[in-house]
């Protein structure tokens, strides 16, 4: 019934898992991964974003709506990016 | 006094049934329009892959241009500024009001500095001509159009991310006006929680916009 009110610990350890998160994103940017590099960082970024997502804007204690207008948003994402390097990533395919 | 339905809530619109009611619909609202908002970086996040993908080295060569050092503070100092909104969101849900201005206000000043700092960074790329556009050299081995395309997506990406950065700073000047006048209560706090998470929608963009453009190729001849 009334709204939940997230402890202010909860904050400063997001808050402190968000930098820690960015110290290892800038590390690991150095470090000879190949094409792991990306993979690494992109990773971090998601679960950065998740993070602020889940507790700074207060979706995890949101009602179900929200939830789902909120993974919509990054699922139709998703789908832009896809649907677009399906195409332009294959095109050297059907040349070669 | 008790819960007739004749008796409004303290800090009840008309035209909502319930406190709840009028926050659920205050936040859905907001996140319907984060989600174009979502979709209107994305498609530079798209358009990003796609050109990196056609232009790696000269994206490699371009990303190597840009301060380090610089980027990885501004992340602290936006990743700060959102912790200041998301307490001045707490400090408004259980009603004090003189330290939800407080910190609305803290998060206006660090938001300054992000864009201090920003001002210092692109006017560094202006004078070693780095702009694109005609005044735009570039020495090689990279191709110069290749390096090109990276700024113009470095400046129209970060130029986005800084435009709303000022217009959430103008809202959040206001905001703390009124959250000072005292116009917000534990009932009803929806435009302090809006705004809020519209400064922590701009903090995720920054996230990965700082991996993408700063760290690329980092470990390449080292």
């Amino acid at each position: 019934m009334a709204e939940h009110v997230t402890p202010i610990r909860v904050y400063i350890l997001v808050f402190l898992a968000l930098m820690v998160g960015t110290a290892i994103t800038v590390g690991v940017a150095y470090l000879h991964l190949g094409p792991l590099n990306d993979l690494v960082a992109m990773a971090i970024a998601v679960t950065k974003a998740t993070l602020v997502v889940l507790y700074f804007m207060h979706v995890r204690h949101s009602s179900r709506l929200t939830k789902i207008t909120v993974v919509a948003g990054f699922l139709w994402l998703a789908i832009l990016v896809g649907l677009l390097l399906s195409d332009y990533l294959t095109r050297g395919f059907l040349s070669s | 006094m008790s819960s007739e339905t004749t008796t409004r809530a303290w800090g009840l619109d008309h035209q909502f049934d319930s406190l709840e009611q009028q926050r659920e619909a205050s936040f859905l609202g907001m996140w319907i329009f984060l989600v174009t908002e979502i979709m209107f970086f994305g498609g530079l996040f798209a358009a990003y892959i796609l050109y990196r993908w056609y232009n790696h080295d000269g994206f490699v060569a371009g990303s190597h241009e840009l301060d380090v050092t610089l980027g990885a503070f501004n992340t602290a100092v936006l990743i700060g500024s959102s912790l200041t909104m998301a307490l001045a969101v707490w400090a408004a849900q259980v009603g004090r009001r003189k330290l939800t201005a407080l910190y609305i206000l803290l998060t206006i000043a660090l938001g300054l500095v992000f864009l201090g700092v920003k001002v210092i960074e692109y006017r560094a790329k202006f004078e070693h001509h780095l702009f694109p556009g005609p005044g735009f050299e570039w020495p090689g081995p990279e191709p110069a159009a290749s390096v090109e395309m990276f700024f113009n997506l470095y400046f129209l990406m970060t130029g986005l991310h800084a435009l709303h950065m000022i217009i959430g700073i103008g809202m959040l000047l206001v905001l703390a006006w009124l959250a000072w006048r005292g116009v917000f209560s534990p009932e009803n706090h929806n435009l302090v929680e809006g705004m809020g998470l519209y400064w922590h929608f701009v903090d995720i963009v920054w996230i990965f916009l700082f991996p993408l453009l700063y760290l690329l190729g980092r470990n390449a001849g080292a």
